[in-house]
Formats: structure tokens, C-alpha cells, sequence
């Protein structure tokens, strides 16, 4: 058998591993992987403009269609410009494989030109690393690393290659099965631990369910559903899990937490069972712990132990993939009545419904996201951070898992856009919607770049208020309107700014112009259409729970 | 919640940069690390530390679960709820004038120790134990002047049984 360099090797052993798509940026230390791919067959390249847009990319990949997503930048800035984009898949438990150039191994720790100890900076942030020194290795730690980053809960594993080890030849062999024997993550929840579950499900009278980010990574929401529709338990989806249970379905509760339902946060207080699959108890989630569900019992299934009584004490933990614990607990659950809870439920749920008040003539965020809703029901949504996103979360009605994308745990202003573009490859024939606002779109927005050179049929709406709005909700309620560092009245007019990259560019400032731009969006398929909705500049997310106070004490709007 | 030692065995991949992980974890957290001993086992590719640590129930249990979170970590036990054997060793280089050396010989008999090494002016002394006879051994020796004290950190495993 012929050898063939490190760099081969790394390309061949990612085709076996079914990668499809690498997004990255090119660098001296990384060349000979980029040389590689310069005529890969099977595989292909989606170069960035910023290694943050790569990482962003391969993760909205990874978050559209449940597969890995790949990242690949070059040594020391590099490398160091992925990290944001790794930390971001960290927190929400995005399988990624992030690979970096690293300079030749007799230079490691010599302070070489674009050296960093990419192993060292990335350890916090990301669930294993690998140090390649050597082209033998290059297989195995491929193979190992695409089996670490996508079972148990899954995360990023950053790949640290070093040069010398991309231009040695080895032979390629790929191993038919990765067996680490410290890595067994454990899958099936223990039967006495589900009967115990199933139990207090039974004897529950005000039992809810909630349900996070995790389902939807182990592919668990028919059973999800399943379970709600054969008890009739209502059900809380987080912002994580936003589509894993429909949010049209008379079960639904829609989004808890800081800016979530009246509805699910009244629920979580009164409630005196709480089943949480897949969630882990953020503290955007709970409020005040000390008043976080106190009357209720809680049944945790997760597939990290460490999640469980991390922050809230769990009556029955159950550790294991969501979709395997809840299709065993479908076999042993049936209807619970609980009418008096749900009648409470219902009463929530029409007296205190997600609305806002139109200013004047204003066009309001929330109208825009509605009518992006009526015209756009089965989009993907990829929103970014800060008030537009909880706009997004709250005004849109998702009924399918991965319809809506964001950076939940990290909260990265600058996600969306590259996300998007990552979102579009894996699926082309969805109908992607970037919803971004006017802070975070100019912290990513050269991806706009690569989005017009693949022809993307990208709808990028920014909500535009001229603000860093949510920084500024809060400098208005918490600190005295003294709003430090928020006035983006310097925004440029993001619609020219589109046409001078070569996109589709509208303004929008009217409360008619709406409708019929996002209707003229729908016909432009040959590339990006950017619009810049102006709207109402100190329109505030409500309802909200203050940091500190208890979910009981939700602020459903100003007076 | 009442803060508790507690002594982990935490068998690991010997491979470069799994100290950094584990310490990491802790440094990570906030946590404390009282004493760390890493060494390599029978199996030469894998290592064993011993690590010594304190916190309330809850941190614990979540150290325990990270640890047990860790890529490269083959198996953990935290020894405090186990039967087990634990020992130290500490090296104690103590000022001793050829007329005191006879009473620090006394005390270093009393301990079990060894005199490893010895010059005109200090004698230095290797005394192993638990914690409570090297810290007896210590507070004898420290009137006569104490240069210079190197503990190993704890080492612990199970009695009886196979790992």
C-alpha cells in the first residue's frame, strides 16, 4: 500500500467519517490541509472571511441537521479566533470537530511565529483535545474524535495538527470501530430508576414537563410528544429546544425563564412534579433557585450526570439518552387526570399570551416577527442575541426540532449569520431565516461574503433599533436610563451596505412596507436578501423576571 | 452544608496533558486542591493521583462527576466512603548540632523514620504515615529548627480486592 501525507490522511479519514462540509480560513500553519482539499473529491471547502464565521458555520451545520460539523483555521490567531465559535458549541453541546494548524513539532513551545498552545487555550471550552505530532496518528485521533464529539452529550473536540505531521507520509487506515475504554457514555436509564418516574407521574396532580436542548440532540421528540399526548401533561420547551414539542399544540406552554411564558413560570411555581428531559436548569431558566417549582417533586433525565442536582436537588435522576428513557417510560405511562391543573393552565395561558402594544405609527419588532411567522410558518429561524431573539422565540410558533437556531448557552452576539450559512449548506432545501439585530450583525457580517459567492437564498432580516437593545432594557430598568455604550444611531444603512457587498438590499420604516418586503424576499433565490426593519427604538422584551427575583414574580409589562 | 476531606483514586490514560485536565477542573470551578499525587501504575499506560480535596456534599458529588466526565479518566473512587489504606511520606532537613543529634535520632526511632542524609550542621529525616503521625513527627522535630519540608501528598488505595 502506498503512504500518503498527514494531510490525506486527515481529508480521507473525514470523507469515511461522512463530513460533507469544512468551513474554514487559510493560513500559513494549516496549508497542507487546505492544499489537500484543493482538489478533494467528495468533500468540499467553504472558505470564511473570519475564523469566528467558521467555527459559527460548522456549528449551524451541525445544529441544522444533527451532524458534526467541521472547522478548520490555521495556527496561533487562527486558532485563537475559533475560540469563541468552540465555546459557543461548548455551552449548547454541539458536536464540532474544529481543527487547527499547529506550527512544526521542534518549534512547539519556542514561541514560533503564529504559535499558541491551542490545546492549552481551547481546554475549558470544549469536551477533549487531541495533539497530532505525528501522520501515523492522523486516523485514529480523526475517528475518535468525530465518536467523541457526537455521542453522550455531545460537544466540540478541537484537533491541534501539527505541520510536519501534515507533509509526513504514512499509510491511511481507518478504523472500522472506536473503542476508548475510559469513554462509555452511558445510554439506557436504569428500569427501577424509570419505574420510580413513572410512579410519581401517576400520582401527580399538577405534573409539567420540561424539555430542553437535549431531546432535540438525541433525536427524542417524537417520543416527547409521545409522552405529553399519552399523559396529557403540559409541557415547557426551552429556548434550546424551541419546535421539540409544537408550540400549536393545546399542550404546550411555550418558553420558561426570564423572558418566557407567564404561563410555564406560574406553572413551574405551583407545580408539584416537574420531569425535566434534557434541560439543565439554567439560571435564565429557573430565577431565583430558593423559589424556583418549591412545592414540586423533579424527575431529571439527562446523559450527563454532572447536570443532574448541579444546581437544583433531583428527587429521581435518571442518567441516560433522552430518546431511549422516555420511549421506556411511553411503555409504562398512561393519562393522568389532572383536570382542576389544566383548567389553571388554560386560564395562564388566555389571560397572559406573549402581546405588546402598538406605538403609533411605529413598526414594532414583535409585528415584524409575526408577519415573519404568517408568511414564513415552516422556515428555520437562526436568530442571534439580545432582544430580537427573544422576540424571535416568543412571536414565532415552532413546531418542528432544529426550526430555530441560536447560541442559548453563550449568548454570542454574531452567531446567526455565519450559523445561518452553515444552516443553509446542510439543508438547501430549507427556507433559512437569519434574524439578527443591528448590534450583533455587524460583529459577523463579512460572512455576508461567502453567502453571495454560493448563491445562499439567505433571508437576513435585522431588527433594527439603533440600540444594543437588551443592554439597554436593562441600563432603563436597573440603571437609571443611563445608557453607556448602547447608542448605535452610527449604524450604517444596512441596505446600501448590502448592495455594496452584492446582496439584495431593503429598508424598511413603515408599518405597510412590511408585508410586502418580506413577500418580495420569498422570490429572490440567487443569493442573500438583507432587510433593515427600523423599529421602534426603546420597545422592551417583556414579560421578564428580574435577575434574583423567583419565576412567581414575573414583570408582565410596564405600566 | 458542612465542608468534608475527601481522598479520590483517579486511575488515568498516562498521556501528556491530563494533569492540566483533571487541575483544570478544579481551578475551573473554584475548587480547592489540598494535596495531588500522580505516579505511574503496574501498567505502564496508566497513571494513578491521588487527590486530596474539601467542600460540602454537593461539591464533592460534583467533582466526582466531572472527574468521571473526563475523556482520559479510566475509573474514580472516592476512598473516604471506602476502607482504605492511606499513607505519606515527608522528607524534614532539621538543623542538628552534634550534640542534639542523639535525641533527634531518638525521635526519628520513635517514628519509624530514616536518616537519609546527614552533614556537620542538619540531619535530614524521611518519616511515613498518615497524617497525624508525620504531623506528631513534625511538631517533635520543630524546636530544633526546621530548614527545609517536602511531603509527597497523599497516596491511597483500597484495602482488599481488585481495582
Amino acid at each position: 500500500m502506498a503512504t500518503t501525507s498527514g494531510a490525506n490522511i486527515l481529508i480521507e479519514s473525514l470523507k469515511h467519517a461522512g463530513v460533507e462540509y469544512i468551513f474554514g480560513v487559510n493560513g500559513g500553519a494549516a496549508m497542507p490541509i487546505f492544499d489537500a482539499l484543493y482538489d478533494a473529491e467528495g468533500i468540499s471547502l467553504i472558505p470564511m472571511r473570519h475564523e469566528q464565521g467558521a467555527a459559527h458555520a460548522a456549528d449551524g451545520y451541525a445544529r441544522a441537521t444533527g451532524k458534526v460539523g467541521v472547522t478548520l483555521a490555521t495556527s496561533g490567531p487562527g486558532a485563537t479566533n475559533l475560540v469563541t465559535g468552540i465555546a459557543t458549541a461548548f455551552m449548547d453541546s454541539i458536536p464540532m470537530v474544529a481543527i487547527t494548524g499547529q506550527v512544526y513539532t521542534h518549534l512547539i513551545g519556542n514561541d514560533a511565529f503564529q504559535e499558541s498552545d491551542v490545546i492549552g487555550v481551547t481546554r475549558p471550552v470544549c469536551k477533549h483535545s487531541y495533539l497530532i505530532k505525528s501522520s501515523d496518528e492522523v486516523a485514529d485521533v480523526v475517528a475518535s474524535a468525530m465518536h467523541i464529539a457526537s455521542t453522550g452529550r455531545p460537544g466540540p473536540v478541537v484537533i491541534d495538527f501539527a505541520k510536519d505531521a501534515q507533509i509526513h507520509e504514512s499509510l491511511f487506515h481507518y478504523p472500522e470501530q472506536v473503542n476508548i475504554r475510559s469513554y462509555k457514555p452511558k445510554v439506557d436509564g436504569h428500569p427501577r430508576q424509570i419505574a420510580k418516574a413513572v410512579e410519581l407521574i401517576h400520582n401527580a396532580e399538577r405534573p409539567m414537563l420540561y424539555a430542553g436542548g437535549g431531546v432535540v440532540l438525541s433525536n427524542g421528540c417524537e417520543e416527547l410528544r409521545e409522552l405529553a399526548i399519552k399523559t396529557g401533561i403540559p409541557i415547557t420547551v426551552t429556548l434550546m429546544g424551541l419546535g421539540a414539542f409544537p408550540e400549536t399544540h393545546p399542550l404546550s406552554m411555550q418558553m420558561p425563564g426570564m423572558h418566557g411564558s407567564c404561563c410555564a413560570n406560574y406553572a413551574f411555581t405551583d407545580s408539584d412534579l416537574v420531569i425535566a428531559v434534557g434541560a439543565r436548569f439554567d439560571d435564565r431558566v429557573t430565577g431565583n433557585l430558593d423559589k424556583f417549582a418549591p412545592n414540586a417533586k423533579k424527575i431529571h433525565i439527562d446523559i450527563d450526570a454532572s447536570c443532574i442536582s448541579k444546581n437544583v436537588p433531583v428527587d429521581v435522576p435518571i442518567v441516560g439518552d433522552a430518546k431511549r428513557v422516555l420511549a421506556e417510560m411511553n411503555k409504562l405511562v398512561h393519562r393522568v387526570e389532572i383536570e382542576p391543573w389544566m383548567r389553571q393552565i388554560d386560564e395562564w395561558k388566555e389571560k397572559y399570551p406573549f402581546e405588546y402594544q402598538q406605538k403609533g405609527d411605529k413598526v414594532m419588532p414583535q409585528y415584524v416577527i409575526e408577519q415573519i411567522y404568517d408568511i414564513y410558518p415552516d422556515a428555520t429561524i437562526v436568530a442571534d442575541v439580545g432582544q430580537h431573539q427573544m422576540w424571535a422565540a416568543q412571536h414565532f410558533k415552532y413546531t418542528e426540532p432544529r426550526q430555530f437556531i441560536n447560541s442559548g448557552g453563550l449568548g454570542t452576539m454574531g452567531f446567526s449569520l455565519p450559523a445561518a450559512i452553515g444552516a443553509q449548506f446542510g439543508c438547501p432545501d430549507k427556507t433559512i431565516i437569519n434574524i439578527n439585530g443591528d448590534g450583533s450583525y455587524i460583529m459577523t457580517i463579512q460572512e455576508l461574503i461567502p453567502a453571495i459567492t454560493y448563491k445562499l437564498p439567505l433571508k437576513i432580516f435585522i431588527i433594527n433599533n439603533m440600540y444594543l437593545g437588551m443592554v439597554r432594557q436593562w441600563q432603563e430598568l436597573f440603571h437609571n436610563k443611563r445608557y453607556a455604550a448602547v447608542d448605535y444611531h452610527d449604524n450604517p444603512d444596512f441596505a446600501l451596505l448590502a448592495q455594496a457587498f452584492g446582496a439584495t438590499g431593503l429598508r424598511v420604516e413603515r408599518v405597510e412596507d412590511v408585508r410586502p418586503a418580506l413577500e418580495k424576499a420569498k422570490g429572490v433565490d440567487d443569493g442573500p436578501v438583507v432587510i433593515d426593519f427600523i423599529v421602534d427604538e426603546e420597545e422592551n422584551v417583556f414579560p421578564m423576571v428580574p435577575a434574583g427575583a423567583g419565576l412567581g414574580d414575573v414583570i408582565r409589562g410596564l405600566a | 452544608m458542612a465542608e468534608e476531606r475527601h481522598i479520590f483514586s483517579v486511575f488515568v490514560e498516562n498521556r501528556f496533558g491530563v494533569l492540566a485536565r483533571v487541575s483544570g477542573l478544579f481551578s475551573g470551578r473554584g475548587y480547592n486542591i489540598d494535596s495531588l499525587n500522580v505516579g505511574e501504575t503496574d501498567d505502564p499506560q496508566i497513571s494513578h493521583m491521588t487527590i486530596v480535596t474539601h467542600g460540602d456534599a454537593q461539591i464533592i458529588e460534583q467533582i466526582y462527576k466531572h472527574l468521571n466526565k473526563l475523556i482520559d479518566v479510566i475509573k474514580v473512587t472516592d476512598l473516604t466512603t471506602e476502607n482504605h489504606v492511606e499513607r505519606e511520606l515527608v522528607l524534614i532537613k532539621v538543623h542538628a548540632e552534634p550534640q542534639k543529634r542523639g535525641e533527634i535520632l531518638q525521635i526519628v526511632e520513635i517514628f519509624r523514620g530514616r536518616t537519609v542524609d546527614v552533614n556537620p550542621t542538619t540531619l535530614t529525616i524521611e518519616v511515613t504515615g498518615d497524617e497525624g503521625k508525620l504531623r506528631a513527627a513534625i511538631d517533635m522535630l520543630r524546636p530544633y529548627g526546621i530548614r527545609d519540608l517536602v511531603r509527597t501528598g497523599k497516596i491511597a488505595t483500597m484495602r482488599g480486592g481488585v481495582r
